[in-house]
């Protein structure tokens, strides 16, 4: 933490004043660093969209978001079948015409679940990382605006959350207080709070000693005002790239969850809980657990396609 | 320098002693009674009353928790509510197993990792860079359960070449080793060539090509160096996902190490045994990261000099 | 005549961008004599570096790229050699002192070990002799040698700066190019370290060109000079004549900036303007949207070289009879 504010005060002074102005030492052609004040707001976001309508993979990342996210909120339109109907006469039928993937352990059309699965999966994904951001945010503000005190008690009990592997922690409430859908979002939501409270602390540090922010005190601004319209808008950028990589990260682990029978119950079709009820079945029939693989596996990928393309737009410095 | 050492040693007691307050207030709210499910659903009131008490259940959340932290302290975990074994024998008898897969992990991902993200690295922009690089995102996506699964599929029922479940030998050891380790190298890659490409952009690699050396000199003696120091902190987070993934990889491969045991102790509800897991493998994390930051001062002498 | 070492011509180079191709040097010509020093002076953005990254080859590419040229060195055309060719020449004929001593050493190595590679390299030696020669080398830099096993981290810029001299001369070069290599560095240390370049310049006999953006330096250490603008040289002549006698109006320009000590002057004349966007640079004479002197032809035609007397060169129209020149 420490070494990033002194990157930035000492990059401040690396152009001493010289005579003669003009004639200042030798430098490469290099890209401007974006400059995040308040009043450039708007043409950044701007700037950020064009920058990220040139990454052609991004852009193909957004694009399969966006699909997944219409097919969950259109699932009962787009699928076949209903997610629950069993037909216990087709158990484990291989992919053909009737059931384009074939039919899982209880004679249900895999492609329907997994139509409907986006559905839980998005939610627990975004809604787990609200959660992270939510109280990470709070927290890692709160640390990195006054600093001091505070700042050290919220980092120890960071330091000692982030100690225990995330997935054991998301392991360890759902075990204690029972799977099911909510609490698989808080499960997750609490265990990735670290991340983004120390992401914020660091912008909020680095925001808060530059000039506009002085500028807000000196005239009188109350610390919630500054902290809402003046800090948080800036640091805006690291958050948006982790929340991208984080909803990723979130519906892996609510899968994995899900996976040895933690998460979400039956009959919800999650993709997690759907492998897993193909487990015993890799022998005789592939297709129950391989399908529901490969949709968590797209989404993953689409996501960090999209937030990496989104990092280098947020930050050209980081682009070569 | 070994005051740094002592000094970071010193201060794993808090932490761990923060880790046992959050596991133990999460086991302590579980709904349900231990006790009861010692004895049987239809055990007599009297008799769970009196199990209670011998165990402490009744006492306050305070008394209980300083009870455990005091046990904790003597290598006493608790006993399993299944087995009846001590915790502590339990993990211990599983331990060597786990770190034996997310050791081979780490290998797997480190010997593949590196050397792609330095090819990259060199060749940006090539189809080699290219190829790895799509490959390393699909790593990234994959869950880890359901590539053990697809290997299962492929390698142990399709081929027969490796088996599917079982621990002792190298061929048991291939299959959980790649599930476990696919998405640290993939991570590993990534960081590697974004890392050699930063480095490779400082001045002080222009001053070594000016020196004439060849570029492989120029790469391996004075790039890498440098570019290992963020690689080196990934490795060290990522053995904390490593043992995570323990719990899910151990389960599908039948690997008779801590991750499974925990698998197996949450269905039954045992909780001593949850609470115990979680602690060692918080415990394991954090030495190794205490250990990844001692590397720092072998690799970075200006971190060597902070250290004093 | 004296013997030439170093004869740079036509040489463009170019840089492709986000933002569109930058010619960072174009059409610039330029020499240097053995024994001698050049300075090679202009302002930031003008192609000074890139001009030195050319002879070493070390343009970074991409985006860098040495669209054409020649750079002769001892009659041999360095941009046609082999790149495994230019490794034998780098650090060893021909070697670079940097501009910020802070960045241009390897953090992670000795310095003693930084400068014993070139030595090992170049010179065959083992690794007790280049330990010696690297010793030798602090020495002669003013760093006591039983320091050589110490980090980057541990030395001041200016000292970092001598280890920096040390490594570029441990091999006996025949030319020596620094870039701005006081640029980064206190006043104070400024004049050590110059006053130490001069002299270990004479005792290896090296030849030297030196780029900077200060006219003291140039004043005190050069023979030759060469005044860059835009990526091309404008004018070229010995020191005292550039000194006495400038006749760019972008040279006379630069003299008219620099406040001076012998004379009362109540206000410094600095030239009028900005550097022209390198991704737009100005058609005809680059100088013309600042030049005092400018006429209508300034625009559309490239100024060629005039040659003056006495090794003195400019490139402005008013040399060539097509512009009204100073009034004198």
């Amino acid at each position: 933490m420490r070494t990033e504010t002194d990157d930035i005060i000492q990059s401040s002074d690396e152009h001493p004043g010289e005579l003669p102005e003009s004639l200042a030492p030798d430098e490469h052609p290099t890209v401007l660093p974006p400059e995040f004040a308040v009043n450039k707001r708007r043409g950044q976001w701007a700037e950020v969209w064009r920058r990220l309508r040139k990454n052609r993979t991004a852009m193909f990342g957004l694009a399969v978001v966006l699909l997944i996210v219409f097919t969950a909120i259109f699932a009962d339109v787009i699928a076949p079948y209903s997610y629950r109907t069993q037909n216990l006469d087709r158990i484990a039928e291989a992919p053909g015409r009737d059931h384009l993937l074939g039919t899982d352990d209880l004679g249900r059309d895999i492609l329907s679940r997994i139509i409907f699965g986006a559905r839980v999966s998005l939610q627990v994904g975004f809604i787990a990382v609200s959660i992270s951001i939510v109280l990470g945010g709070t927290l890692g503000a709160i640390a990195g605006y006054y600093g001091g005190r505070i700042d050290n008690v919220i980092m120890r009990i960071m330091d000692v959350l982030l100690a225990i592997p995330s997935i054991l922690l998301a392991i360890a409430i759902v075990s204690a207080f029972g799977g099911g859908i909510v609490n698989v979002m808080i499960a997750v939501g609490i265990s990735y709070i670290p991340v983004y409270a120390r992401i914020v602390k660091a912008s909020f540090i680095s925001i808060k000693e530059q000039e506009f922010i002085e500028a807000a005190r000196a005239v009188g601004a109350r610390d919630g005002r500054i902290i809402v319209r003046h800090i948080l808008p800036n640091s805006l950028a690291p958050i948006i790239v982790q929340g991208t990589l984080g909803v990723a990260t979130a519906i892996l682990s609510a899968a994995g969850l899900s996976f040895i029978g933690l998460g979400i119950q039956p009959p919800t079709p999650e993709w997690g809980a759907m492998l897993s009820s193909g487990r015993h079945l890799i022998r005789s029939a592939w297709h129950v657990a391989t399908f529901p693989g490969l949709a968590i596996m797209l989404t993953i990928f689409a996501l960090n396609l999209l937030g990496d393309g989104l990092r280098d737009a947020l930050d050209p410095r980081l682009k070569q | 320098m070994h005051r740094y050492i002592l000094r970071r040693l010193f201060l794993l007691i808090p932490v761990m002693f923060g880790v046992s307050l959050v596991v133990f207030t999460i086991m302590f709210f579980t709904p349900g009674d231990p006790a009861k499910l010692m004895l049987g659903e239809r055990a007599p009131e009297a008799e769970v009353a009196a199990l209670r008490a011998q165990m402490g259940l009744d006492d306050p959340f305070p008394v209980q928790f300083g009870r455990f932290i005091y046990n904790a302290v003597r290598g006493d975990l608790g006993r399993s509510l299944v087995t009846r074994r001590p915790v502590f024998q339990e993990l211990y008898a599983r331990f060597p197993a786990t770190l034996q897969l997310a050791a081979a992990g780490v290998l797997v991902a480190v010997v593949m990792g590196i050397p792609i993200g330095i090819l990259s690295a060199t060749r940006q922009y090539s189809a080699f860079d290219a190829a790895s690089m799509g490959i390393a995102l699909v790593g990234v996506s994959m869950p880890n359960f359901w590539q053990g699964m697809m290997m299962i599929l492929l390698f142990s029922v399709t081929l027969g070449v490796f088996p599917s479940s079982g621990y002792g030998t190298i061929r048991h050891l291939v299959m959980p080793a790649l599930t476990i380790g696919t998405s640290t190298a993939a991570i590993i890659t990534r960081m590697t060539r974004s890392s050699m490409l930063e480095v490779v952009r400082q001045d002080y690699i222009r001053t070594a090509r000016a020196k004439g050396l060849s570029e492989s000199v120029v790469i391996n003696r004075h790039a890498l160096k440098n570019a290992l120091i963020p690689i080196v902190t990934v490795i060290g987070l990522q053995f904390g996902y490593l043992l995570g993934g323990a719990v899910l990889t151990e389960s599908i491969f039948s690997w008779p190490g801590v991750g499974r045991l925990m698998v197996d102790a949450i269905r039954q509800k045992d909780y001593p045994v949850v609470q115990g897991g979680v602690l060692l493998l918080a415990l394991t994390f954090s030495v190794v990261n205490l250990g990844v930051d001692i590397l720092y001062a072998y690799i970075d002498p200006r971190i060597k000099a902070q250290y004093k | 005549m004296a013997e030439r070492l170093l004869e740079i011509e036509n040489l463009r180079v170019e840089y492709h961008t986000d933002d569109g191709v930058v010619t960072a040097v174009d059409n610039l010509k330029l020499h240097l004599n053995k024994g001698q020093t050049l300075g090679l002076v202009g302002e930031t953005g003008a192609g000074k570096t890139t001009t030195a990254l050319s002879i070493m080859r070390l343009v970074p590419a991409p985006p860098g790229r040495i669209v054409s040229g020649t750079v002769r060195f001892r009659d041999e055309d360095l941009l046609k050699k082999r790149i495994d060719d230019i490794k034998k020449i780098r650090g060893n004929k021909i070697s670079m002192i940097f501009q910020d001593p802070m960045t241009s050493l390897n953090p992670v190595l000795t310095i003693g070990f930084q400068i014993e590679e070139a030595v090992m390299l170049h010179q065959g030696l083992d690794r007790k002799a280049a330990r010696r020669r690297a010793a030798e080398m602090l020495r002669l830099v003013g760093i006591p040698a039983e320091r050589e096993g110490d980090y980057p981290h541990e030395f001041s810029g200016g000292m970092r700066q001598r280890v920096g001299i040390a490594m570029a001369l441990s091999c006996n070069p025949e030319l020596l190019i620094a870039d701005e290599p006081t640029t980064a560095l206190d006043v104070t240390i400024q004049a050590q370290v110059l006053e130490l370049m001069k002299r270990l310049r004479e005792q290896f006999s090296t030849s030297m060109l030196l780029i900077t953006h200060d006219l003291g330096v140039v004043a005190e250490v050069c023979d030759h000079v060469a005044i860059m603008y835009a990526g091309t040289i404008v004018e070229y002549a010995d020191v005292t004549t550039l000194f006495t006698n400038p006749r760019h109006p972008y040279t006379r320009g630069l003299f008219g900036s620099i406040p001076s000590l012998d004379e009362e002057v109540t206000r410094l004349k600095p030239i009028t303007g900005l550097m022209p966007d390198p991704t737009a640079l100005p058609s005809g004479c680059r100088f013309h949207p600042r030049c005092p002197m400018a006429g209508e032809i300034c625009s559309s035609r490239i100024p060629q070289v005039t040659e003056l007397d006495n090794d003195h060169s400019v490139h402005c129209m008013i040399y060539e009879g097509l512009v009204p020149g100073y009034e004198e």
